[in-house]
């Protein structure tokens, strides 16, 4: 009785925490506080990839539940009683062997029937005239190239909205993995290969994502944000990334600028229009327009700019750019200057 | 039971007196260091399995308690990357292969009617081996940081050029010499079941926890070479200026993936396949009832072990191999699924119409089937490329690996030290304590892991010592540490358990369980030598078969153990073996002698691993400096131990 009590009082709890988990991921479609999730698909690859594993995780779910209340069901009626004899000593069936392979099989197979188109068309090359976007990953941070336009920035992709876009996926260093959920899958940005995801957004919008590829120290710290807009509000974005760095007018970000020359900086980042030509880091020409900074860890503010500058190894762990010991003025300057590179 | 030698013609090996008498050659602790018995070796095995699961165990509490919150600080990135690198490499290398070891050093010969494996020596030097490498794992904590590129290590992540620290050095090397260990031990086990079982022993007859152990021998010797490959072209990328994964120089990370996985998936079906066959002992013993479909239990089992060869690259569908490639490997995926499947339906079949009694090895084997169905499920979700690009190195992978390593392989495991227990010390575990363990166990596991799913589904990557508080995904890792603390309460319960038990464990019977096979046939504990007269074995279930032979619809007259002694035929099996023996003419029972050498040879191989691991403080001059005695020792001891009488 009290096996009994205790196994049917599992079986409660088991249906008390499927409920539970239920509502927990009714709650975690709604993307509002989950950003990052798999379930605001945005784009036709996303949606497709999405349809597919909902496909696949009810087939699972049911199978599992089916197969669960089986076994539990037999664990509870076949449970020994006191003066049981000894059951029938059946050895096994061949038509029930038969039986329970089949049907697998055929569950399988139908997993695999709509599972292969999908892998063929996602990876066809790109529709004509999509818009390449190179995406290179570094430790830690990704870079964003649009080659027809002769642009390079970091941290924040921007994307038209109902247009093809042919991202290519390349790695300067280790082996990372790009993926903006809301995007569709991910894929690896590997060292000596190219990788390619083309997709068409449906809706305006930022979607944020990070690396999923252990890289080194800071890969959690390695994200990105994808920014979604309207054809036009994308082109004005385009044409202004174009223009070389502005030149500081105020007396203190133009400090920073001669400081930026003349303190190193120069040898890793770019700034286009001044002797800065480094390609180690991320190109900085309007890093003031960029909302978030630091492989989109930080937000693009004074105070996070400065706490970046002071020591970027002690916010990001393993960060390429080394802490260069600057003192409060020369980071004062700095800041003023980076804000001003809108 | 008394075997007693006449006045001994040869020189060399162990006599063994009568019971009464002390036996010297097993006393004390340096007796432990010569050991050939394969179960005293089971038992090393067993003991060091368990403190490193316990290491294991508390690095995952670390991980988990520094996701407690985003932005946590209790420990450092590079720290938390070492404890993840650590937990898995200590979880899949330290203990769950180790513990698989616990049962295939004890059982396998006792299944199989034999007084111990093919080699013993090599045995003993397969476990030191493996101690030798685990210890030289983790004193990388303390000798200039642990490993932190991952259980997989990939590269060019762990060239020199993106760790230059000492840390990958040793978890190359530390696995070099596991795998020496592994294949070692897979020779032994895989000639052991070939050549040693009892007369009529046929491979159809076979305990089911054998031929799974057999499986996972076969799968041993042909993965591992795979991984050695692997880590020797890192090995010589990283101390000899190779660029085999170098991208510059034309090197490809691709190559390591390969290498890797080719070992790796057959590894993870290493993990399990004798988790399924000790399951598939426990289930029918406690069902008093047949395995249901032996024959397709076996043919799956095959079928798993040649299939897991054919499915690496599902690790690799966000690499970009191609369309081809990926739809190749969804299928096999998918097809190795089926025979998994199908396991689960017999293990089912088997308690159908059956007299289940819910001791706790058989409430750990049922909670097995039933977490591995979760497992397995999970894993069928990934198996689809486009499906898979959604949970790849997500937490979603993580809950998956868990069902199926805990939910499976740890579970059942501990399913098997509590069946196997009453055996290996004489004593039964305590049933009460079991119980409160299995629901503690499963209840916190369920916990921590289940939420891990939609975690993974909310964009939280692994691999991450911490994540944004916008992500969302703060409540769910809450849940899932308070889980993992449960769970490490629920292990302490087992710990208590064994040690109570072994003072104040109620004593057992030689057969407490009404068991199937051949090890139920002989006192708990063994004598030294096993079986006084080698078994002839009629039938599947060779135990049974002698205790009730009229159930397996045999003729009385052929199974008893001892055709010829006094009124064979009617007496029980027990009393057969008592009558033949008093009446049976003295016999020698020649043991493997003890020996040195194994322990002497298996420290050649850190010796020569320190030269290398030195290299890197002190110059090059170190790797001969250590290399040639390690290797002088390793030769020298394999000269003395062949020239050693056995």
């Amino acid at each position: 009785m009290k096996q009994l009590r205790l196994t049917v009082s599992r079986a409660r709890r088991g249906v008390i925490g499927l409920a539970a988990a239920a509502l927990l991921l009714l709650g975690a479609a709604c993307s509002g506080d989950t950003p990052q999730t798999a379930f605001n698909p945005r784009s036709d690859y996303a949606v497709e990839g999405l349809n597919l594993f909902i496909g696949i995780v009810i087939a699972g779910v049911v199978v599992g539940v089916i197969v669960e209340i089986v076994l539990i069901w037999t664990a509870i009626r076949y449970r020994r009683r006191p003066g049981d004899a000894l059951p029938p000593q059946i050895h096994g069936s061949t038509i029930i062997e038969v039986l329970w392979t089949t049907g697998p099989v055929i569950v399988v197979g139908a997993i695999l029937f709509f599972t292969l188109p999908v892998i063929f068309s996602s990876q066809a090359p790109a529709p004509a005239g999509s818009l390449n976007i190179d995406v290179t990953g570094h430790q830690f941070w990704w870079e964003f190239g649009y080659p027809d336009a002769g642009v390079l920035t970091a941290n924040e992709m921007h994307l038209p909205v109902g247009q093809t876009v042919n991202l290519v996926l390349r790695s300067d260093d280790v082996i990372h993995s790009f993926w903006v959920p809301a995007l569709g899958g991910k894929r690896d940005a590997f060292p000596g290969h190219t990788n390619f995801i083309w997709l068409k957004p449906d809706s305006v919008g930022e979607f944020p994502g990070q690396c999923y590829q252990l890289c080194g120290y800071s890969h959690a710290n390695m994200r990105e944000r994808a920014i979604v807009e309207s054809p036009s509000d994308f082109q004005a974005w385009l044409t202004s990334q174009q223009a070389p760095a502005v030149t500081p007018t105020d007396p203190t970000a133009a400090e920073g600028g001669q400081l930026f020359q003349s303190r190193g900086c120069s040898a890793c980042h770019t700034i286009t229009g001044t002797p800065a030509q480094g390609k180690v880091g991320p190109n900085l020409t309007h890093v003031g327009s960029r909302a978030v900074i630091a492989g989109s860890v930080l937000e693009n503010t004074p105070d996070q700019l400065r706490a970046w500058l002071r020591d970027p190894p002690g916010v990001k762990p393993g960060s390429v750019m080394p802490n260069l010991g600057l003192n409060d003025h020369e980071l004062d300057v700095l800041v003023a200057y980076l804000q001003s590179l809108k | 039971m008394a075997v007693v030698s006449a006045p001994l013609s040869h020189a060399g090996g162990m006599v063994v007196a009568p019971p009464t008498l002390a036996e010297p050659a097993y006393r004390g602790l340096w007796s432990w260091f010569t050991t050939v018995d394969h179960k005293r070796i089971g038992i090393l095995y067993g003991v060091s399995a368990g403190a490193f699961f316990v290491i294991g165990g508390l690095e995952a509490l670390v991980i988990r308690l520094q996701l407690w919150t985003p932005d946590n600080t209790l420990v450092s990135a590079q720290m938390f990357n070492s404890l993840f690198t650590m937990h898995a490499t200590t979880m899949i290398f330290l203990a769950i292969m180790p513990m698989g070891l616990l049962f295939f050093n004890y059982m396998l010969p006792l299944q199989i009617g034999a007084r111990d494996v093919a080699f013993p020596r090599l045995n003993a030097f397969s476990y030191w081996t493996f101690i030798s490498g685990g210890i030289m794992l983790n004193l990388s904590f303390l000798l200039g940081g642990a490993p932190d590129a991952g259980w997989f290590g990939y590269a060019n992540l762990t060239t020199r050029t993106y760790s230059p620290g000492p840390g990958i050095d040793f978890w190359m090397l530390g696995l070099q010499v596991l795998g020496v260990a592994s294949l070692a031990g897979a020779l032994n086990f895989f000639v052991t079941l070939v050549n040693m079982r009892a007369p009529g022993l046929g491979f159809m007859r076979l305990p089911i926890f054998c031929w799974m152990s057999l499986i996972t021998m076969i799968l041993l010797l042909l993965a591992f070479p795979s991984i050695t490959v692997g880590l020797i072209l890192l090995m010589f990328d990283r101390f000899f200026d190779t660029n085999f994964y170098s991208v510059p120089h034309g090197g490809d990370p691709v190559l390591w993936q390969h290498l890797f996985w080719v070992f790796g998936h057959p590894e993870v079906y290493i993990l399990i396949l004798p988790a399924m066959g000790i399951v598939s002992e426990i289930i029918p013993v406690f069902s008093r009832k047949p395995l249901f479909g032996y024959a397709v239990m076996v043919y799956s089992g095959i079928a798993i072990g040649f299939l897991a060869f054919g499915v690496w690259a599902h690790h690799m569908f966000a690499v970009g191999l191609g369309a081809i490639a990926d739809a190749v490997f969804a299928s096999s995926t998918m097809l190795i699924a089926v025979p998994t499947g199908v396991k689960i339906f017999n293990w089912i079949g088997t308690m159908f119409k059956g007299s289940v009694s819910f001791k706790t090895p058989m409430l750990f084997a049922v909670g097995f089937i039933s977490m591995f169905i979760i497992g397995g499920l999970s894993g069928i979700m990934h198996a689809s490329p486009p499906a898979d690009l959604i949970q790849h190195d997500t937490y979603f992978i993580v809950a998956h690996i868990h069902y199926v390593l805990i939910g499976g392989s740890i579970m059942a495991l501990i399913a098997g030290v509590y069946y196997w227990f009453p055996k290996i010390s004489g004593r039964m575990m305590d049933e009460t304590l079991g119980k409160w363990n299995f629901w503690t166990f499963i209840i916190f596991f369920n916990i921590t892991f289940m939420p891990m799913h939609w975690t993974g589904l909310l964009g939280m990557p692994r691999r991450v010592y911490t994540y944004g508080p916008d992500l969302g995904v703060t409540s769910l890792n809450q849940i899932s540490t308070v889980g993992a603390l449960g769970l490490g309460f629920s292990v302490l319960l087992f710990v208590v358990n064994i040690f109570m038990s072994l003072r104040y464990g109620e004593i057992a019977s030689d057969d407490p369980w009404d068991g199937a096979t051949l090890e139920w046939s002989i006192p708990s504990p063994p004598p030294v030598y096993n079986f006084a007269r080698i078994p002839t074995v009629h039938s599947r279930d060779a135990w049974w078969a002698m205790k009730h032979p009229e159930r397996m619809h045999l003729d009385p007259m052929e199974v008893t153990p001892l055709a010829g002694s006094p009124g064979h035929g009617t007496e029980t099996a027990h009393e057969s073996v008592a009558v033949a023996t008093a009446d049976a003419p003295p016999t020698v029972i020649h043991m493997p002698s003890p020996s040195y050498w194994p322990f002497l040879c298996a420290l050649g191989l850190p010796i020569m691993a320190t030269g290398l691991l030195l290299s890197d403080s002190f110059g090059p001059m170190t790797i001969p400096l250590f290399a040639i005695p390690g290797l002088l020792l390793l030769i020298g001891s394999i000269y003395g131990w062949s020239y050693e009488p056995a």
